[in-house]
């Protein structure tokens, strides 16, 4: 009977335990409640409030209506998925070439890869845009090597914001791929070479699938960031690439209307967590950061 | 020299000459990594208007053009005055919050973990013009501690990784036996636990402070009257014209931050 009593009080006192544990989150909970949740569920409000003040999809109707809306959308398609692909084929072999090195001089080659990942954005963005601009570094010296003649336009376009997303994406790739790559037991290559392997053919067919959950997590980390994108293709684009965070910003600083903002920012906001369940089943999403480093 | 060229430097037996195109693509690609930033630092000392390298003539004038703003000046200690009460903040928060989901069982665990690390993957955009609606209705738009708030959110995420990977290698039986031996669990956490995720806590902070002091578009829509960031008047100088005080407050920065990474380095020996 006591025993009974007793197992019953520790299994309450464990319930107690257990929640108060769950409680000490809940200041960062309400803070993220407040300052993000709740707004933003505000904000999906706003979208369906027409300009008479009640129900209305006008300003979803605005998006699929006008023509430039589509191209906003499938502008920041492009420049992420552009980014993307240049931020692998850069970050994968470098990656490569780090995760073969002896633990010091690897450690040494990742300052460079963290560097700039401390770096502050908006001075990075800055750098590229004196580099790049007409009387910039990149345009003196090319002409003299005699790479090209006339200055060529690098920044306020498409090349600058390229360029300076793919800068400043890169190290979101690299961690997670050097991660897995130096978690790859290096054995196997060994074994399959050992079995009449090529060298390509044992890289391609072991070594690439072992560090594939790495290269997704990254590529995926880099395509959701680049489709919230702001600063540095505001900065780089000139006003002649212009993203969907962008016109939401545009849409309220100039315009001052909040129902299209919001229902960009909604359509936004739903395509990246589309993005992000429909990876979820294949990656755990907490490996998109490379856990921390 | 030829010798090791010819050696086998794979696991495949792939020679170092075999492969010399990617010693080649690595350094470059390292170099631009690191370089473009770097190169701002000299152009800082440069007496011109227009940003050259090298400079013609040296000079510190665009640093006394920066020190001797008022408006550059102010800038400077809204910024490091968020960013710090930013660590002040999210630090504690975010660890306090990291072990309570390390430890509990609660079924709501993982859908609380989750929710904590949503402001990294929430469009910045939309954090920023939902923070700036929420403040116009709390009354706290451009105040000091509507900024730290926002910036507090965008911290969590980083606090709760590094310190959530730390707990994860922690083995939290040696909490159980300081309180078997009569620690109730807070002196427990605090003797025990904490001391041997300093590292993780320490870097933590540092990564909160970092990213409120170089936060630009949350910064853009709450600060502002009297109390715009550093960050914020940077964008809006960039947007106009290529000014070369940008270089001098970048090189700053790149030196502040070096050194914070040098002392989460020197920190981290300890361990």
């Amino acid at each position: 009977m006591t025993a009974d009593l007793n197992a019953a009080g520790l299994r309450r006192d464990e319930a107690a335990e257990r929640l108060a544990l769950f409680g000490l989150a809940s200041p960062a909970l309400l803070l993220v409640l407040i300052v993000m949740v709740l707004p933003v569920g505000w904000l999906f409000y706003v979208s369906f409030v027409g300009a008479d003040g009640g129900f209305s999809m006008e300003n979803y109707a605005r998006m699929v209506r006008e023509k430039s809306y589509g191209r906003i959308f499938l502008q920041t398609f492009n420049v992420s998925l552009l980014t993307t692909g240049l931020c692998i084929l850069i970050g994968y072999p470098l990656a490569y070439f780090i995760s073969g090195l002896p633990t010091r001089i690897a450690n040494l080659c990742l300052i460079t890869v963290l560097l700039p990942f401390w770096t502050s954005l908006l001075v990075r963005t800055y750098a590229w845009l004196v580099l790049l601009q007409k009387q910039g570094l990149v345009n003196t010296w090319a002409i003299s090597l005699g790479l090209w003649d006339e200055p060529i336009k690098m920044v306020h376009n498409l090349t600058g914001t390229l360029i300076g997303m793919v800068h400043i994406m890169l190290p979101f790739l690299i961690l997670p791929v050097y991660g897995a790559m130096r978690a790859i037991d290096r054995d196997y290559l060994k074994a399959a070479a050992n079995l009449g392997a090529s060298p390509t053919r044992a890289f391609w067919t072991v070594f690439v699938p072992l560090s594939a959950p790495g290269l997704f997590a990254g590529a995926l980390m880099v395509f959701i960031l680049c489709l919230g994108f702001f600063v540095t293709p505001a900065v780089l684009g000139g006003g002649r690439v212009i993203l969907v965070s962008m016109k939401i910003v545009s849409n309220i600083e100039l315009f001052v209307n909040w129902g299209a903002a919001s229902a960009l920012g909604v359509v936004l906001l739903a395509l990246t967590f589309l993005i992000l369940w429909v990876a979820s089943k294949f990656v755990r999403l907490e490996q998109l950061t490379g856990g921390g480093h | 020299m030829l010798r090791w060229l010819a050696r086998p430097a794979s696991e495949t037996q792939v020679t170092h000459l075999q492969r010399l195109w990617l010693y080649v693509f690595a350094i470059v690609a390292m170099a631009l990594l690191v370089l473009p930033t770097l190169i701002v630092i000299p152009m800082s000392f440069s007496d011109s208007q227009y940003l050259e390298f090298p400079p013609q003539e040296w000079s510190l004038r665009w640093y006394r053009h920066y020190l001797s703003s008022p408006e550059w000046m102010e800038a400077t200690w809204t910024s490091l005055k968020a960013a710090f009460l930013t660590m002040l903040v999210a630090t504690p928060v975010g660890v306090v919050a990291a072990y309570g989901l390390h430890a509990s069982s609660f079924p709501l665990v993982r859908l609380a973990f989750v929710t904590l690390i949503t402001p990294m993957m929430v469009p910045v955009v939309l954090v920023a013009i939902g923070a700036f609606y929420a403040y116009v209705k709390l009354k706290i738009l451009y105040t000091l501690s509507g900024l730290v708030m926002a910036h507090t959110i965008l911290a969590l995420p980083l606090v709760l990784i590094v310190t959530g990977s730390a707990l994860k290698s922690y083995d939290m039986n040696q909490e159980m036996a300081a309180r078997s031996l009569g620690a109730p669990r807070w002196k427990a956490f605090l003797t025990v636990t904490l001391p041997q995720i300093r590292f993780a806590v320490v870097t933590s902070a540092l990564l909160s402070f970092l990213t409120s002091f170089d936060e630009v578009v949350v910064a853009m829509f709450v600060s502002g009257g009297d109390n715009p960031t550093l960050t914020r008047n940077m964008f809006n100088a960039l947007r106009d014209q290529i000014d070369p005080t940008i270089a001098s407050i970048s090189t700053i920065m790149i030196v502040v931050t070096s050194l914070l990474m040098v002392l989460a380095q020197l920190f981290g020996r300890g361990k």
